[in-house]
C-alpha cells in the first residue's frame, strides 16, 4: 500500500477503479496515468493494460477491451485525449464509466476545455477519482514545482537555488525534473545554489565543447545541430564561443609541440591528459597555423557580436561554424 | 604657484577657468557674476588632464585666492578631501539610476563652507542613459550655489540633452616637451628619464609618471614592445596574447585585493561587527554582497585600463613603424627601440601596418564592449602576423 489513495478516507476505502486525469501539462498527465496503472498492477501484477486514443475508438471496442480474457486477469483501460471521443461512442464510454465491471480499471485523460465536456462531466458525476494537471506557466508555479520534485525525489532545496536552477535549466519540465533527480542523488539532498552552479557549468561545458569538437574536426552539420540542442537548452552563448576558442587554441599547443615529443612525454610538455592529445591530433589534420588564426579571427567577431547584443546570438555562433570550416579548408 | 601650474600645456582653458572662478567669486560678493556657468563639460583624448583641470577649477572656486594652491581650501580639494566637493570617479564599468539619485540629492545641499557645492564628476561617459536622465534635471536646475564639473573624452560621449547645458572646455594633448618639464619640475625626476617617459607615454601625463617612477611598469613597457618581432607563428601569437592577459591581471590582481579588504573591513565595522566576527545585525548580507558586486566590477574595470594600456604601449610601436615607412623627421615615441622599430619597417608595406593598428584598435573596442580579453587579444595578436 502506497500513498493517500490507498488510505482510509472518512472511513470508507475509496475505489480508484476509474480514474479522471485533467490538464495538458504532460509530465504530469503522464506521471498520474502511470500511477494509476501502478495501482492497478498493485492489485493483480498480471494486468492486462490497453491504451486507445480517445478519436481512434470505435463501437463496441470498449466492450472487447472490457470483456474478461481467458485467464481472467484484471483489465486495465487507458483513454487518451478522452475529448476527442465521437459522439456515436460517447455512450458506451459514459455507461462502462457509471458501472465498471469487476476487474476493469478505467483511466481517461481529459485535457479539460469546452471540447468533450460532457463526457468529463458525466464521469466526474460516475464519482471518477479526479487528478488536474493544469500548465505550469508562471515562474512561481515552476519554482514550486522543483521544490516539489526534489521533496520527491527524496532531497530539499532552498527556493533561491529552485530560482537559479529555473533560470539555468529553462522551462521544459522534463528537463526540470530531470535535473531535480540527478541534483539530489549528486548531493544527498540538499540542494543548495552551489550545488545548482555545479550542476550547470558541468552540463554547459559538456555541451558547449561538443559543438567546438565537430566544428574543429570539420563536420559543420553536427555541429551546427548540437548548437542548437545547446542553444535550446538554455546554455549561454557565450559559452560557446568560449569552448570553441578553447579547441582552437588546443589545436595550436598540439600543433606547435615539438615533433619528436611522442606519448606520454608530449602529454606531459602540453599539460593536457594523453587521450586528449590523441583527440587533438586527430583534429589537426586538414589545419595550417594560417587556418587556425583565420578561425579565431572569426570566433572573437562572434564573441564582439554575442557581447554587442547587435546580432542575434544564434546567427552570429553559426556563421563562426561555417567559417571555422571554411578556415580549416584554407591552404 | 597656483592650482593651474600642473595644467600642461592649456592656456586658452587655464585663461577661460581663471575668468570663470573671478565671475563665481563675484556672485559670492552679491554681483551679477556674468560668466559664471553651473554646469561644465571638460573633454580631451585620455592623459590631456581633463580631471586634473576639472580639480583644479573646483579649488580656484573654493579658495578667496581664486585657486592659490596653497591655502587649506587649495589643498582640501586637490587632496580630495574637501567637504564641499565630491569627487565622483564610477569604478565600475557603468553608473546607475540609483547612484545618480543619491548623488544628486547629496549635490542639493547648502555648501558647509558658504561657498560653492561642486560635483566633479569624471568619466561621466560611464553614466547610463538612465541616470543621465535623472542627472539632467539637477544640471538644468541647479540649487544656486552648486557647481557640476562633468569629465569625458569626447562631448559627443554624452547624451545631446546633457552636453547641450553644459560649457564645454576642451583639452588637448600635451606635447610631450611640457609634459618633461613638468616631471621634472614637480616630481623632481632627472632630465633625460622625464624626456624618455614623456615620449613613451605620448602625452598621457600620468602615464608618464608611471613610466619615469616605477621600474615595473617600465619592464611591462619592454615585454609589450618584444610582441612584434616575437610572432613567428600561430603559437607564438596565442602565447604573446595569453601574457598580455595574464600581465594585465597580475598587474591589477594586488591592487584590487588590497582596496576591496580594506572596503570590506571598513563595511563590517561600520554595520556594527564587534570583536571576532561576530554580531552582524539583520540584512547585513544583502549590503556586502552589494559591495561585493561593485567590487567585482571594479577590479574587470581594472583589468581592462591595464590591458588597454598595454595595447596603447603596442600601437605606439606601430605608429612609430609608419613615421619611419613614411620617411617623416617625427620624433618617435620609443626611440629606445628605434632599431627594432626599423627592422619592422623594412619588412612591410605601410598597408599592412596600417591594417595592424586598425587591428589593435578594434581590438581596444571590443575590450571596452566586454568581450572575453583573452580571445580579443588573440584575435589581435594573429591579425598582426596573418592578414
Ligand atoms: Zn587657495
Amino acid at each position: 500500500m502506497r500513498g493517500p489513495r490507498h488510505g482510509m478516507l472518512h472511513g470508507v476505502e475509496r475505489d480508484y477503479s476509474l480514474v479522471l486525469v485533467v490538464g495538458e501539462e504532460d509530465l504530469l498527465v503522464d506521471r498520474a496515468v502511470a500511477d494509476a496503472v501502478g495501482t492497478a498492477r498493485e492489485a493483480d501484477p498480471e494486468a492486462d493494460v490497453h491504451e486507445v486514443f480517445g478519436g481512434s475508438l470505435a463501437p463496441g471496442e470498449l466492450a472487447e477491451l472490457a470483456a474478461p480474457s481467458l485467464f481472467g486477469g484484471r483489465r486495465v483501460i487507458v483513454i487518451r485525449s478522452a475529448q476527442d471521443v465521437a459522439k456515436g461512442v460517447l455512450g458506451e464510454v459514459t455507461g462502462y464509466a457509471k458501472g465498471l465491471p469487476p476487474d476493469v480499471a478505467l483511466v481517461l485523460v481529459h485535457a479539460g476545455g469546452a471540447k468533450g465536456k460532457s463526457l468529463l462531466d458525466a464521469v466526474t458525476q460516475a464519482g471518477a477519482h479526479v487528478i488536474t494537471c493544469p500548465k505550469v506557466s508562471k515562474p512561481s508555479e515552476r519554482v514550486n514545482f522543483i521544490r516539489a520534485e526534489v521533496r520527491r525525489a527524496g532531497g530539499t532545496i532552498t527556493e533561491d537555488a529552485a530560482r537559479t536552477l529555473l533560470d539555468a535549466v529553462g522551462n521544459d519540465l522534463r528537463e526540470l525534473a530531470g535535473a531535480c533527480g540527478q541534483l539530489v542523488s549528486d548531493t544527498a539532498g540538499v540542494v543548495d545554489g552551489a550545488a545548482v552552479a555545479r550542476y550547470h557549468r558541468g552540463r554547459a561545458e559538456v555541451s558547449g565543447f561538443t559543438v567546438a569538437d565537430r566544428a574543429v574536426e570539420g563536420r559543420s552539420a553536427d555541429a551546427l545541430e548540437q548548437l542548437r540542442w545547446a542553444l535550446t537548452t538554455g546554455v549561454s552563448p557565450v559559452l560557446i564561443t568560449s569552448a570553441l576558442a578553447q579547441g582552437l587554441r588546443s589545436l595550436s599547443k598540439v600543433g606547435s609541440a615539438p615533433r619528436n615529443l611522442r606519448g606520454p612525454a608530449l602529454a606531459r610538455e602540453l599539460g593536457m591528459p594523453a587521450w586528449k592529445v590523441d583527440r587533438v591530433r586527430q583534429q589537426l589534420r586538414g589545419w595550417t597555423g594560417e587556418g587556425v588564426a583565420r578561425a579565431l579571427k572569426a570566433v572573437a567577431e562572434a564573441d564582439a557580436q554575442v557581447k554587442g547584443g547587435g546580432a542575434d546570438p544564434a546567427y552570429a555562433l553559426e556563421r563562426a561554424i561555417m567559417e571555422i570550416a571554411e578556415a580549416r579548408a584554407f591552404r | 604657484m597656483s592650482v593651474f601650474d600642473d595644467l600642461v600645456g592649456q592656456e586658452p582653458a587655464v585663461r577661460e577657468l581663471r575668468s570663470a572662478a573671478a565671475s563665481a567669486a563675484e556672485v559670492l560678493r552679491g554681483g551679477s557674476g556674468a560668466g559664471m556657468t553651473h554646469a561644465w563639460l571638460f573633454t580631451g583624448p585620455p592623459g590631456s588632464g581633463r580631471s586634473v583641470a576639472a580639480r583644479a577649477f573646483a579649488a580656484a572656486l573654493q579658495c578667496p585666492d581664486l585657486g592659490c594652491g596653497e591655502c587649506d581650501a587649495c589643498r582640501h580639494v586637490l587632496a580630495g578631501t574637501h567637504a564641499d566637493v565630491e569627487v565622483v570617479r564610477p569604478s565600475g564599468l557603468s553608473y546607475g539610476v540609483k547612484d545618480s539619485r543619491d548623488l544628486v540629492l547629496r549635490a542639493g545641499s547648502r555648501p558647509s563652507g558658504g561657498r560653492w557645492q561642486v560635483v566633479c564628476f569624471e568619466d561621466a561617459d560611464r553614466a547610463t542613459e538612465q541616470a543621465a536622465n535623472v542627472l539632467l534635471k539637477a544640471i538644468e536646475e541647479p540649487a544656486p550655489r552648486t557647481v557640476w564639473l562633468l569629465c569625458a573624452p569626447s562631448p559627443e560621449d554624452l547624451v545631446l540633452t546633457i552636453r547641450s547645458r553644459c560649457r564645454l572646455v576642451t583639452l588637448r594633448t600635451p606635447p610631450s616637451a611640457a609634459v618633461a618639464e613638468v616631471l621634472v619640475r614637480r616630481d623632481g625626476i632627472d632630465t633625460d628619464m622625464a624626456a624618455f617617459a614623456a615620449r613613451a607615454a605620448q602625452g598621457h601625463i600620468g602615464r608618464a609618471r608611471r613610466l619615469a617612477t616605477d621600474a615595473e611598469a617600465r619592464r611591462r613597457r619592454e615585454e609589450v614592445l618584444r610582441i612584434p618581432l616575437s610572432l613567428d607563428g600561430i603559437g607564438a601569437c596565442l602565447s604573446a596574447a595569453a601574457q598580455l592577459v595574464e600581465a594585465a591581471e597580475g598587474e591589477t590582481n594586488a591592487a584590487a585585493g588590497e582596496l576591496d579588504a580594506a572596503e570590506t573591513a571598513e563595511l563590517r565595522r561600520a554595520l556594527g561587527e564587534r570583536e571576532g566576527g561576530k554580531g552582524l545585525p539583520r540584512g547585513s548580507a544583502a549590503v556586502l554582497r552589494d559591495l561585493e558586486e561593485r567590487q567585482k566590477s571594479r577590479t574587470t574595470r581594472m583589468r581592462r585600463d591595464a590591458l588597454d594600456r598595454a595595447l596603447l604601449d603596442l600601437a605606439s610601436f606601430y605608429r612609430d613603424v609608419l613615421i619611419v615607412q613614411a620617411g617623416s623627421g617625427i620624433d618617435l615615441a620609443n626611440a629606445d627601440k628605434e632599431e627594432e622599430i626599423r627592422g619592422v619597417a623594412s619588412g612591410a608595406a605601410p598597408e599592412t601596418t596600417l591594417r595592424r593598428l586598425e587591428a589593435i584598435m578594434e581590438c581596444r573596442e571590443r575590450l571596452e564592449a566586454n568581450a572575453n580579453p583573452l580571445l580579443a587579444v588573440e584575435a589581435m595578436t594573429v591579425s598582426l602576423q596573418f592578414h
